[in-house]
């Protein structure tokens, strides 16, 4: 079967690819986020594989065995309506492999959706990222800076990125540190990540946003303790403070090259969490989006604004 | 808006092109009706036509426009993300050619073309004359063809939607998307969502009330079931997307908030809505794919559908499931742990009635005596390849790891695997296989693999490299790419694939030409050697479908029947009724186009104008006295030996 | 066409079964129609922005006496067709023309409302509370509407062709259009009116 030459022709290809090249960039995560979900994703693959498998193979002997060149002209294939047996094997290991990955997607998304393992007992570094036209917003509210399109952070330490849009939603990622997550213009999300090693990292926002998403990408860098401190020290003695006025010229903005500031725009212009005019009461609010499903994130900081 | 507004996309040179080559066609369709005299024969045999094999003839025709149009978007993507920084397209050209290749590819070929075989198959399979509402599925179809007609009117005047087609706000709202191109998206795909809502509605009562006597539902053959369930989700899913469109249409044309960055506005629930419809919709255009190989498989290998319960039970599993599933396209949206998990495992879970449905395919086969036809090809081709994207969808499904493929590549690689091998190959299939129904000679074979071989083939080299670039953090929606990513070679070798692929969907066509030409006409009634009743009357059919209406005992009635030498279409010829014409259906649609047409540039004066001719033929067809008439005996005698004496 | 008198009129041929079958399918996608309407409100009914809550706008009077209107047609309707099954035409239009005038009587209070909530400044486009509230309100008006003149063309019918095997079958069908926009009225009044003004 041509077809099936050419499959394993591509399969093998992309094991070519795979092992000669550098490793694609999922399979080569520089935290312990990114490494879980690479081993999940390899752990499936594998899983998948043993199921292509076992289909392809049956297939094949199908195919050979009983096509009608094969069998004489007057054979006549019997009426079989099925065997229970058969098809109460075909249902239940499927459901076993499937209660298996469930397990596997429970604990490890729980695990990702928390401060990474062995970094528990160190305090997280917050920074707000906001994205607006096709730029970002990084927001260092501890240090009291903030950058546009570039992100540093020290490394051995977790840090918690919280996330929202000043226009359409768009999405955060940063594919060698942790999976990405939605920024919206209504609610806060986080991403909780922590760089293993010193080193530059691509992230983009990965969620459709108009004219100039292509071009949307920001570099994260992941430095010492120490090389960081010297940033922010850097950047605090060195860089005007960021007025309102000029985060308005920001936000307008379509494509802008990097920059920093010695203060956050969230002093005048508040993340939605903290900047709902609360006219309702939250439990009710709470109680709503359990209900619809649309953001129950109770366990992610969760309101809504304006 | 100004007339340079309206008419800006004709600037960009393509898009000039492609709207003077529409222009010449319709020109060219004209002047043909026009010099050969044709007109009247139009519109009384297909314009006013109420009968469901026309109908569905029709359906067909338009998607296979579409499909071309459709994928000569795919091909402009390709071709601009070929080489890295390349300038074929620039962003906001390539923004609305990815938008309109998801909503036509979707929604204006895979579903008109199920609709379409649905038309001609169901009523032939189940032993009836007609759809329960002949009149209705006209309408049907006129307003699929007036939502598609706006859609591709988009391109040439005003602008086409650029929010990608799943339109999420606040991007396609007014503030971030200020062309009309998303009133067209509410507006077209409003019209086109109406009928298919009413052959829903169409249908079940179709395959509930008006099926041959003794074929009770678990002797219906499975297309017909597939077609069953399909109906019933578009019966519950539709209304959502009808709501959603309206909510969609009122933000951004009178200002409401309900998706509003303001005043409580939730741009999330647009996501919500969307889904909740989107969802069961791909089940909407798999679950006829599936019944359709079910039929073709057991013909060929000369065996009854092994499993057949299973079959029918693991398809209204699907079904129930796919109404479960829709957060799953939006994991990354910061519900908690719990959710994503709960979603998860509803997700996963429909692998297990999907397997089922491989293994009892496979199962089929076993002692059988496999032909290898055209269709038999696609149904060949469908399990390995779908497969792949079954897979490629339990990884998706996991939650965590979804984290890092979502708006990626990879998953754009997933849902091609799974519906061009489910969907395409499988209306693919369905049409090879019941062309000779249709119109009384076959597909070239020659042709036909040749186009399998291409198509398969050149799919996987086009979509199988994605799945790598997705795996290597290559975004989907991005007009260009920097050359540092090294992206390039991969996207390069999917272009190859890409002209491959066109190249098959070339040669389909021109097999219609080749075969229309030199193939043997008078093709025999059974030409595959078929197992269910549509292959008990004549092909092509006649209008009347069944001179006398068969009686069955059992499935496969008609096979067993042959094997045991009966006749089961014996029996007294009576005069048989049938619905009239009607050319209310087309006008009344295209008064629906005119007013949401001008609806799309908010003239709301000429759009309510022509709602109310709209509502006036509502009113007509109320006062009408419509009793349809008769075919007389001596009529149906004339026409059943003229059909049976040529053979 | 068969005519099979052992059923009432309405069910009295296959086509009249098929077109009674195939509107309750149609009822079907209604109620998913309303379900998401109801969806959507209860989303965002507590998504106020700067405008009024609906306890601020809510008043009882003018509902209880929609929900009255609403219910009595509910009953007349039904009367009339049981009227139509007596075969009795005059009985079946009387009850058919109160039907449609209490209708009549619902819509004139509902665009009062809407009026008094417009000069109140609560436009639909105030609020997602708002838009939710009259897109919801305005859909089943719009249905009240569209039935008053369906049912207008159909006495018309059986006033001037009497009752048949055809009008008995549309005016059936549209006793359950009829019936059906009254239960979503019910679910209107108790979880947006009622459940409004208590919180």
């Amino acid at each position: 079967m041509n077809k099936k030459i050419s499959l394993m022709f591509l399969a093998f290809g992309a094991l070519a690819i795979l092992a000669g090249c550098e490793p694609l960039t999922i399979f080569d995560p520089k935290g312990p986020n990114a490494r879980t979900l690479s081993d999940t994703i390899i752990l499936s693959i594998i899983t998948m594989a043993v199921i292509l498998l076992v289909v392809y193979v049956l297939l094949a002997f199908m195919l050979t065995k009983y096509r009608a060149s094969k069998a004489s002209a007057d054979y006549e294939p019997p009426h079989e309506e099925g065997s229970h047996l058969l098809e109460i094997t075909w249902t239940v290991i499927p459901i076993i492999i499937v209660a298996f990955l469930a397990v596997v997607t429970v604990k490890t998304t729980s695990t990702v959706e928390t401060t990474p393992e062995g970094y528990d007992n160190k305090e997280p570094l917050v920074i707000y990222a906001s994205s607006s036209n096709w730029k970002w917003h990084f927001s260092y509210p501890e240090e009291g800076i903030e950058t546009v399109n570039y992100v540093n952070i020290p490394t051995d330490r977790p840090i918690e990125f919280k996330l929202y849009s000043f226009g359409p939603i768009t999405s955060f990622w940063i594919p060698q540190l942790a999976g990405q997550k939605y920024a919206m213009s209504d609610m806060l999300t986080t991403i909780h990540l922590a760089a293993d090693e010193v080193g530059s990292f691509m992230g983009r926002n990965s969620n459709f946003s108009g004219r100039g998403f292509a071009e949307m990408e920001f570099e994260a860098q992941s430095m010492t303790q120490a090389d960081f401190d010297e940033w922010v020290t850097d950047v605090k003695a060195n860089e005007k403070p960021l007025t309102e006025e000029k985060f308005n010229e920001l936000l307008a903005a379509e494509h802008v090259g990097r920059s920093s500031y010695s203060s956050t725009h969230l002093e005048f212009s508040p993340a939605p969490m903290e900047h709902g005019d609360m006219d309702m009461s939250d439990d009710e609010m709470d109680h709503e989006q359990m209900d619809h499903s649309t953001d129950s994130h109770k366990d992610s900081e969760s309101t809504h604004s304006h | 808006m100004s007339m340079e507004e309206v008419f800006h996309p004709m600037q960009e040179p393509m898009i000039l092109a492609a709207a003077i080559s529409i222009v010449v066609g319709a020109v060219a369709i004209v002047a043909g009706l026009t010099y050969f005299k044709k007109w009247g024969y139009f519109y009384k045999n297909w314009l006013s036509t109420v009968d469901h094999k026309k109908i569905g003839i029709m359906y067909i025709a338009v998607a296979l426009l579409m499909l071309f149009r459709g994928g000569i978007d795919a091909l402009l993507m390709r071709a601009q993300t070929a080489v890295p920084d390349n300038g074929l397209l620039d962003a906001q050209h390539y923004n609305e050619i990815f938008t309109t290749h998801g909503l036509l590819m979707i929604l204006f070929m895979a579903m008109p073309f199920v609709i379409g075989l649905m038309n001609v198959v169901i009523p032939l399979q189940i032993g009836a004359r007609d759809v329960a509402f002949p009149r209705l599925n006209a309408i049907s179809f006129w307003l699929f063809a007036a939502g598609a007609g706006l859609l591709n009117l988009s391109f040439i005047i005003g602008g086409s939607p650029d929010a990608g087609w799943t339109a999420y706000f606040p991007l396609s709202g007014t503030e971030f998307s200020p062309t009309v191109g998303n009133n067209y998206y509410s507006l077209a795909l409003q019209l086109s969502g109406i009928g298919t809502l009413m052959t829903g509605v169409n249908f079940i009562t179709t395959i509930i009330k008006m099926r041959t006597p003794g074929m009770t539902l678990m002797k219906m053959p499975m297309f017909t079931w597939s077609i069953l369930i399909t109906n019933v989700i578009i019966v519950f899913a539709f209304p959502v997307l009808t709501v959603a469109l309206a909510l969609m249409m009122f933000d951004r044309q009178f200002g409401t908030k309900f998706f509003a960055m303001q005043d409580g506005g939730m741009d999330m629930l647009w996501a919500n809505l969307f889904w909740v419809w989107g969802h069961p919709e791909v089940y909407i255009v798999i679950l006829p794919a599936f019944g359709i190989f079910s039929e073709i498989i057991a013909t060929f290998a000369r065996k009854n559908l092994y499993g057949y319960k299973s079959m029918v039970m693991s398809m209204v599993v699907i079904s129930l499931l796919s109404f479960l599933v829709w957060a799953h396209h939006f994991y990354t949206m910061g519900h908690g742990v719990m959710v994503n998990s709960v979603f998860s495992i509803t997700t996963m879970a429909i692998a297990v009635p999907t397997g089922v449905k491989i293994f009892n395919w496979l199962l089929t086969m076993r002692h059988g005596k496999i032909q290898f036809t055209t269709p038999m090809l696609y149904a060949l081709g469908f399990i390995p390849i779908f497969t792949i994207g079954g897979v490629t969808g339990v990884m998706l499904a996991m939650a965590s790891a979804d984290y890092q493929y979502h708006n990626t590549m990879f998953l754009v690689a997933h849902f091609h695997y799974v519906l061009i091998p489910g969907t395409v190959f499988g209306v693919l299939a369905g049409y090879h296989y019941w062309w000779p129904k249709m119109f009384g000679f076959r597909l070239n074979e020659k042709l036909g693999k040749l186009g399998f071989w291409f198509i398969a083939i050149s799919f996987n080299v086009t979509f199988f490299p994605l799945f790598i670039l997705g795996l290597d953090g290559y975004a989907r929606r991005m007009y260009t790419y920097s050359e540092s990513t090294g992206f390039g070679p991969l996207n390069m070798l999917s272009f190859v694939g890409a002209l491959g692929l066109a190249v098959g969907f070339g040669l389909i066509v021109y097999n219609i030409y080749y075969s229309w030409k030199h193939m043997p006409r008078n093709e025999k009634a059974d030409v595959w050697d078929g197992r269910s009743l549509e292959w008990a009357t004549h092909s092509p059919v006649p209008e009347y479908n069944f001179a006398v209406v068969p009686t069955v005992t059992r499935l496969d009635e008609f096979w067993f029947a042959k094997k045991e030498g009966r006749d089961i279409t014996a029996g007294k010829i009576e005069k048989i009724h049938m619905p009239n014409n009607s050319g209310a259906p087309f006008w009344m649609s295209g008064f629906f186009f005119l007013a949401a047409f001008f609806a799309v540039f908010n003239q709301w004066i000429p759009a309510i104008l022509s709602m109310l001719v709209v509502f006036g033929f509502m009113a007509y067809r109320s006062f009408e006295k419509d009793h349809g008439r008769y075919i007389s005996v001596e009529e149906i005698n004339e026409t059943e030996k003229r059909l049976r004496g040529d053979k | 066409m068969k005519i099979d008198s052992s059923l009432p009129l309405e069910y009295s041929t296959e086509e009249n079964r098929l077109k009674i079958f195939g509107f309750w399918i149609f009822l079907g996608a209604e109620i998913v129609l309303f379900a998401t309407l109801f969806t959507v409100y209860f989303t965002l009914h507590n998504r106020t922005g700067n405008g009024p809550t609906g306890a601020e706008i809510f008043e009882l009077t003018p509902v209880l006496l929609e929900t009255f209107l609403l219910l009595a047609s509910s009953f007349t309707i039904g009367l009339g067709v049981h009227a139509m099954r007596l075969g009795n035409k005059k009985a079946m239009m009387t009850f058919f023309i109160i039907t449609l005038v209490l209708g009549l009587g619902f819509l004139g209070i509902e665009i009062d409302e809407f009026v008094t909530y417009v000069h109140e400044g609560a436009t639909i486009t105030t609020s997602a509370f708002l838009s939710s509230l009259m897109t919801l309100l305005g859909t089943h008006g719009a249905h009240v509407t569209f039935g008053f003149f369906w049912g207008l063309a159909i006495l018309i019918q059986v006033a001037k062709r009497g009752l048949n095997p055809q009008t008995a079958n549309k005016a059936f069908i549209f006793s359950l259009y009829w019936h059906f926009l009254d239960v979503v009225w019910i679910f209107i009044f108790s979880f947006v009116y009622l459940k409004g003004l208590i919180s």
